[in-house]
């Protein structure tokens, strides 16, 4: 699926599930209006509107750092809209699979959470925006033990307003 | 299963109870002659190496000195026991089979019945509580030559270190037995893991080298990750997320205090103590790349000793503290590398296939310890300095993270099993690849750390 379609779906799926709910939907905060609920009405600052349509996740090659095309579009969208609100600041949470030993796998997530630093600053964001975290192996979010999991926890997740980061 | 699991101080405040107390442990060792024998002790155990047939010892329950000392020698000669056997070198005869009992310390041993038994070597102790005070002596005997094996030994303390007490008589007698220096009178520090695969609960907890005598030293609200004893054994470094990164701690094992090394910059982890116990080496990652410094515990002097793109971590020093060997994937893959305290050139010495990790020095110098990934499986092994004369002792899923017994004849390690209910567990094995057995925990657990052997 290509970015714009995987955009298009997935604020396909929002409006359906601002006009069913009862109770504000997703974007209940960010001033819908739920019977009106039209695109027009999605909040493009929120931060569900990033995790959800810019994504905030970029896969990674076993014991890899470095960027891919489809990361490339992810990071893209992601530097756009970083470009486009500009008081907000991320974290880069750099991660890897459970195949690897406790430090390494530290240092391998910081390398990645490092490359999309790098590559966001490429694209005009500001370095003093974005801090970085390596979790290594202690935050999987897929808990097989196989390669479809593994895929999964070799990651880097940019959280908009993150924590403490260097 | 040999261990004993304590249920006593598995809280926080239980641990100044224990370490407290520990404090102000007076061990008295005094030794005595051994009586007169016109024979020299001939048996040895060799365990360096060989198929070991286990060596058949007797423990007659320690005698005890008055009626409210019957507990404790019981508790202090099961202890002992298991001590001995849980080193795979002994098998203990059972007290079911003794021929003649032993009710005075002093009286002459009936040699003839232990043979008769096939006990090589025998135990004999006497336990005094009384007044606040614990003391135990005991004798070594090597039944065959009939022959004492070195002076009697008296060790006194309070009673709540009768567990102390227990494990330095076993410490002594495996010494005898093997010339070897005993390990049994040591902690573990480690991570207690509770909760899901994808939201695991770490907390640091230390215990007995056995599992007995748990205590916490943190809850388990931030990520813990592999703590290590100070050559004293009473501080530990370890790895914390409590500011939202990863940065190095010291704590003081008995009082809980702690400090975080502020002045860092970036991410630090993998810390270990120097062994004169001035400076400690950790690595630091700052924008993507990992590094190798040391930090002078008094001047907070940073050194950097490792530079370049390339990932350098896991650093252990040298009994000697002169080098250090660490891992770095700077030819391409990890691999295990030896370089000067003061950095500078690295010698690679690892060269098998895989990757090699978490190389650990063993406090008598000749080996290092190690995690090796190779065809989706993990192993501990041990090489020489040089590389070579390389041996794995296990394999399995994840098997990571070696710790040296303060004889360097042991390892601990974890081991983690596979799926989405996969967690670790620390087990031990002897660097001659036996005697593989898991160490109980009440949790799951991980990274293991070994002090020395406590004063």
């Amino acid at each position: 699926m290509t970015y714009l379609t995987k955009t298009a779906a997935v604020l396909f799926l929002f409006v359906t599930a601002a006009c069913t709910s009862t109770s504000g939907g997703l974007f209940g905060g960010s001033g819908s209006d739920i019977n009106g609920a039209g695109i027009g009405s999605i909040d493009e600052t929120s931060l569900e509107y990033f995790d959800a349509a810019i994504g905030s996740t970029v896969l990674f090659a076993v014991n890899e750092s470095s960027l891919s095309g489809n990361n490339i579009a992810i990071l893209d969208a992601q530097a756009g809209w970083l470009n486009a609100n500009q008081t907000v600041s991320v974290l880069i949470e750099g991660h890897a699979d459970e195949q690897g030993t406790r430090e390494y796998n530290i240092a391998l997530g910081s390398r990645r959470a490092s490359s999309v630093r790098d590559y966001l600053v490429s694209q005009g964001v500001a370095d003093s925006r974005i801090s970085i975290v390596s979790y290594g192996k202690e935050r999987p979010i897929a808990v097989c033990s196989n390669a479809s999991c593994w895929s999964q926890n070799r990651r880097a997740v940019t959280i908009v307003s993150g924590g403490m980061g260097v | 299963m040999m261990y004993i699991k304590d249920k006593k101080g598995q809280n926080m405040a239980a641990l100044y109870r224990i370490t407290g107390a520990a404090l102000g442990l007076m061990l008295a060792l005094v030794s005595f002659a051994a009586p007169i024998s016109a024979q020299q002790p001939t048996l040895k155990i060799d365990v360096t190496g060989g198929v070991i047939e286990p060596v058949p010892f007797a423990i007659p329950t320690f005698i005890a000195e008055n009626s409210a000392s019957t507990a404790i020698a019981n508790n202090i000669t099961r202890v002992i026991a298991e001590d001995l056997l849980s080193t795979g070198l002994f098998r203990e005869i059972p007290k079911a089979a003794h021929i003649s009992g032993v009710s005075n310390f002093n009286a002459p041993v009936q040699f003839a019945d232990w043979r008769a038994i096939n006990s090589q070597a025998l135990i004999v102790g006497a336990v005094n509580s009384s007044g606040g005070r614990l003391t135990v002596k005991f004798r070594l005997w090597d039944v065959f030559a009939q022959a004492p094996m070195g002076d009697g030994v008296q060790l006194s303390g309070s009673p709540e270190n009768w567990r102390r007490i227990s494990h330095k008589v076993a410490d002594a007698v495996y010494s005898r037995l093997t010339g070897e220096t005993g390990y049994f009178d040591s902690k573990i520090v480690f991570v207690s893991e509770s909760g899901p695969k994808n939201d695991r609960r770490k907390r640091l907890a230390i215990m007995d080298y056995d599992g007995a005598g748990l205590a916490y030293l943190t809850n388990d609200e931030n990520i813990v990750l592999a703590p290590r004893f100070s050559p004293n054994n009473r501080d530990i470094l370890y790895t914390s997320y409590e500011t939202g990164i990863p940065r190095v701690y010291l704590m003081n094992v008995d009082t809980l205090q702690r400090r975080v090394f502020a002045n860092l910059p970036g991410m630090g982890f993998a810390p270990r103590f120097a062994p004169d116990g001035n400076k400690i080496v950790l690595s630091i990652s700052e924008r993507g790349n990992t590094d190798i410094y040391t930090v002078d515990l008094a001047s907070g002097q940073r050194t950097r000793l490792t530079s370049g793109p390339s990932i350098n971590t896991a650093p252990s020093f040298s009994p000697d503290g002169k080098q250090i060997v660490f891992e770095s994937d700077r030819g391409g893959s990890q691999q295990l590398y030896i370089m000067s305290v003061n950095g500078g050139d690295a010698k690679r010495i690892s060269f098998g296939n895989g990757r090699y990790a978490t190389p650990v020095w063993s406090p008598r110098g000749d080996l290092v310890a190690f995690t090796k990934i190779v065809g989706g499986r993990f192993h501990i092994g041990v090489m020489r300095l040089d590389g070579t004369q390389e041996r794995l002792l296990t394999a399995s899923f994840i098997d990571e993270a070696p710790t040296w017994s303060p004889n360097g004849r042991v390892l601990m390690f974890f081991r983690v099993t596979s799926g989405a209910n996969g967690a670790p567990q620390v087990y031990s094995v002897d660097i001659t690849g036996r005697n593989m057995h898991q160490v109980p925990t009440p949790s799951f657990a991980s990274d293991p750390a070994w002090s020395g052997l406590l004063k």
